[in-house]
Formats: structure tokens, sequence, C-alpha cells
């Protein structure tokens, strides 16, 4: 049994108003005076946001290589043709995503003003996806939400100037259930959910009791103090989602959470142990504003302002969906060394070899795909250059491009960086349903997606990890030459 | 070369990482006393 990709959704949620509430925002905002001021003077309009090139290439309505040749900075450049949905999923505005925040919310912790609750059930009424949207009804007065506040036993979610609700602490003394953590984690079921419903609903329509089983990647880890990454928000996710048939589990690994989640996945089809799996990265709270300050000092707007998630449906062969080799997917062994050669040496050419290929032999890389303007700006490299030069560095060692080829290397088998740094997510993946649909209109034949997750931040090991996975054009489309 | 020093590695993940620093300032005679990578994205 062949596994193949049988779709994959992006989805933005443009947040402007949680960026105080990311983890480096609210560290450094109570350290400097009139910092949070010119925090908020910073964030961009939805307008902008959708209309911002890289955040278009992200739900798909613009394709990587095109973003390549479009006028930087992107954030003075809006694209004129933005539209807020694409064929990967839509930008949503904040308020819509405070009511899916409260949708997603089973335990009352999201009180939102009675006003503002009763308006935006309205409007989620009339979303093409989410119209059967349960638990809008009702709400608080502003008063009990302002009380709430007052005794510290919540956060605020403001609209603009405006405080239209809060979300409360689970727990007087569990840290793990505090209110910023449980912002954290409906955020991200919020976001995944929305991200499966696109990927379910649109990109591959799949009656969501179909599914057989779920895994998510999502940054953050769910629990209580007992066992604080206890998980299962993959579970939760399905649950909001009607995936009834479904259970599952959460995938950790860092950043290559995604691709360690996608090898499992196909494997878990190939076995014939479930049928279809739907895997899910909801968006980091905690890496909103990331890097704030640094946009703030260069009178740029803040970049970091939106939440992104994915999800990627991986299911029996159709005979059309691009094949995922699970013979040949590339890991680092703890026995492998750290230099940028040893890991790709590991990661790409060990897998090619199994295969009898090339690195020239790939039509395109997924690698790092973070977006450059965000992180140049804060005097960090592009990421994903600096992972196309390795790997071109690697190509000219092995003899099969010359030294003089690097350049045309980096723009012919990599792309531009054009996702939030939303850590898992710009892991290769957001490249998932561009390499689809390109792979399927005979663009390109295949596609190497590699993660990297940065294991000693957890401080454990002082290890990092890798996976990379092979998608190539489903045999069952190749015409017979005669 | 860098008999008789002590190094601090300080490595990215993207770029070159800790042990890969202080591996090859070992190589070159020096003492390690800190490794440590981080994740600038």
């Amino acid at each position: 049994m062949t596994a193949v990709l049988k779709g994959a959704s992006s989805i933005l949620a443009h947040t402007p108003d949680l960026v105080p509430l990311g983890s480096k925002p609210t560290r450094e905002i109570p350290r400097f005076e009139g910092l949070g001021e010119q925090c908020l003077a910073h964030l961009r309009s939805y307008r902008e946001a959708v209309a911002y090139p890289p955040n278009q290439v992200f739900i798909g309505n613009i394709r990587p290589d095109e973003l390549a040749e479009m006028k930087q900075p992107w954030w003075r450049n809006l694209t004129a043709d933005a539209f807020r949905e694409g064929p990967y999923g839509e930008i949503m505005p904040q308020d819509e995503f405070y009511g899916l925040l409260k949708a997603a919310d089973a335990f009352d912790l999201i009180w939102l003003e009675e006003g503002f609750q009763s308006q935006i059930a309205a409007k989620l009424r009339l979303h093409p996806l989410l119209g059967d949207l349960k638990g809008l009804g009702g709400g608080r007065t502003i008063a009990e939400i302002r009380d709430k506040l007052a005794r510290n036993e919540a956060l605020p979610l403001n609209l603009g100037c405006d405080l239209v609700g809060c979300v409360c602490q689970a727990h007087e003394e569990d840290e793990a259930l505090s209110a910023s953590v449980i912002l954290e984690g409906l955020s991200a079921k919020a976001s995944a959910f929305l991200a499966l419903r696109h990927l379910l609903a649109r990109v591959n329509p799949t009656d969501p009791r179909d599914i057989d089983y779920l895994l998510d990647f999502s940054e953050g880890a769910v629990g209580d103090r007992y066992q604080r990454g206890g998980g299962n928000i993959a579970k939760a996710i399905g649950e909001m989602a009607g995936c009834l048939n479904a259970t599952g589990a959460d995938v950790k690994a860092f950043c290559c959470a995604p691709t360690h989640a996608i090898a499992i996945a196909a494997a878990l089809v190939q076995a014939g142990t479930f049928d279809e799996v739907a895997l899910l990265g909801g968006g980091s709270l905690p890496k909103l504003g990331m890097k704030f300050q640094f946009h703030v000092k260069k009178d740029m707007p803040i970049l970091e302002d939106t939440l992104a998630a994915i999800a990627i449906l991986i299911g029996k062969d159709d005979g059309v969906s691009p094949v995922i080799r699970t013979d040949a997917i590339g890991v680092h062994p703890i026995c492998a060394g750290a230099s940028a050669k040893e890991i790709y040496e590991e990661v790409a050419v060990k897998p090619l070899n199994k295969l009898g290929k090339r690195i020239t032999d790939i039509d395109k890389y997924s690698t790092e795909l973070h977006n450059p303007e965000i992180t140049v700006a804060a005097g960090r490299p592009d990421t994903p250059l600096i992972n196309y030069r390795a790997l071109g560095a690697l190509a000219c060692l092995r003899g099969e491009i010359g030294k003089e080829a690097m350049g045309d290397f980096v723009r012919t088998y990599g792309m531009p960086g054009f996702s939030p740094t939303q850590g898992h997510i710009p892991a290769a993946i957001p490249f998932m349903g561009h390499a689809r649909d390109m792979i399927m209109a005979g663009r390109i034949e295949n596609t190497m997606f590699m993660a990297k997750g940065s294991l000693f931040l957890a401080r454990m090991t002082d290890l990092s990890d890798a996976v990379s996975v092979i998608i190539e054009r489903n045999p069952a489309t190749r015409k017979e030459v005669s | 070369m860098f008999e008789g020093k002590k190094v601090v590695a300080f490595g990215e993940r993207d770029g070159v990482q800790g042990p890969a620093i202080a591996e090859c300032l070992s190589a070159a005679g020096a003492e390690v006393v800190f490794t440590v990578t981080e994740c600038i994205v």
C-alpha cells in the first residue's frame, strides 16, 4: 500500500492585539517605558496583512518563485490583487478569530462581551465553512470581564482600543493552566481547527468521519502541572472538526515534528493500520512579536502579527496524488555530527543514495521557510538562504555542480522564505500545498522537505534533530512511452 | 594554535552549531569551557 499526499491547507489569523501577549513582548514591554505604546503604533491593519505578498504565498495565491521576483521590502510593496481566501486557506481577521477561540473553548475560559459575541456569532454564521460552529451563544457583561481582570485572574482580549473579552486562568495555583498557557493552547487548537476545516471542506473534500487518525505537531504542549506536555490536542481538534471516528496523538520534536509526523503517518497508511491520517499544526502565541523591538526600531510594521496553521492529509494511493517515499526517509541519527555538512549528508544525501539519485535530481527543496524580512531586520540571517547555500555547497563538494553555479542552485532548487516565524510551521511544510499542485501540474517531478529541530532548547541534550521526506509524482500518472 | 586558551562556543542551529565549533577548537588545542547552541527563529 503506497501512502500519498492528498492535500495540504494553510491558514493565517491576523491577531495584532495578541502581539503584546507574545513571550517577548510580555517580558520586554514592562521593562521599557513607552515600549507598549510604540508596539501598538507599529501594528498592521488587516488590509495590510492580507496584501502582504508572503501572506498571499502562504495561502496559495502566489507561487514562491513569483515572490522571488517581487520588489522588496515586501511590507512596503503590497500586492494590489490580494484576497482573503486562497486555494489552501484564508487570512482570518482578529474579531472572527476571537469567536473561533470561544468556539474552541470547552471550559468557559474565553469570556467575550455579550454584544461583541453576538455580532461575531452572526459573522461566523455567514462564513462558508463555519456556519455550524457551536458555543457562541450568550456572552458576559463588560463589568464581569473588568472584574475578572481586576482580580488578576485573566488576560485581556482587545480589539484595537476596545476591551471585548478576556481569557481566564483554569486553576488558581497551576501554572500549566494559567491564562497565558490556556490562551496558547486555545490559539493552537482554534487555528489548527480552521486549517483542518479548510483541508477537509475545500482542499480535498473528505467526510471528517472518514479520518481514522490525527497527529498534531503544534509548537506548544498542553497538559497540567503533573504532566506539562500530556496532550492530546490532536483529539481535541478532531472533536471540534467532527472527526468522530478518529483518535490521535501529539508528535513532539521541536521544529522537525512536522516531518516526523509525515513519516509516521505515511508508515501507518502503508502498513494498513489507518486509511486516512490528518496532520495538524496550530499557531504559536508565544512567537507573536518575537522580534518586535527590531521592527519598532527600524520603524517598520511588526510582521510577527499572525498565527499560522497547517493541516495535511495523508492517505491510501488514489492514483493521482504525489507519493511519499517511505523507503527514503532522511534522519539525523544520534551518532551523527552537528556541522551543516554532516546534517545534510545524513538528511539529504543518504536518502537520495537509497533511490539512486543525486542532489540535483530533486526539483525543489523545501527547507526552513522563515520570511527573511522578519529575521534580517533583527540582524539575524536569511535562514532559508543559508540552508540552500549549505546544500548547494554539498552538491559542489560532490562534484554535481561547479562553484560558479552556486547562485543558480539557490534560485533553481530553492525558494524565498514566506512563512511567519511560527516555529514548527515554517519548517518546510508551507510549500506542501504548492508542491502537490506543482507536481500534479507537471511543473516539477519531486520535492524534498527537510526540517530541523532545536532539541537543545529544552536543555535535555545539546543535540539538534533533522528529518526529511521526499514526495514525487504518482507513477500511475506517467504516460507509458512505447 | 589555541593551546592555553579557554573557549566559549556559541553556535546557531542553521549556521554552525555549538558542538561543531567546540570540536574544531578542541582539535586546535583550546580548552572548551562552555558550549551552547541557540535558535534564532
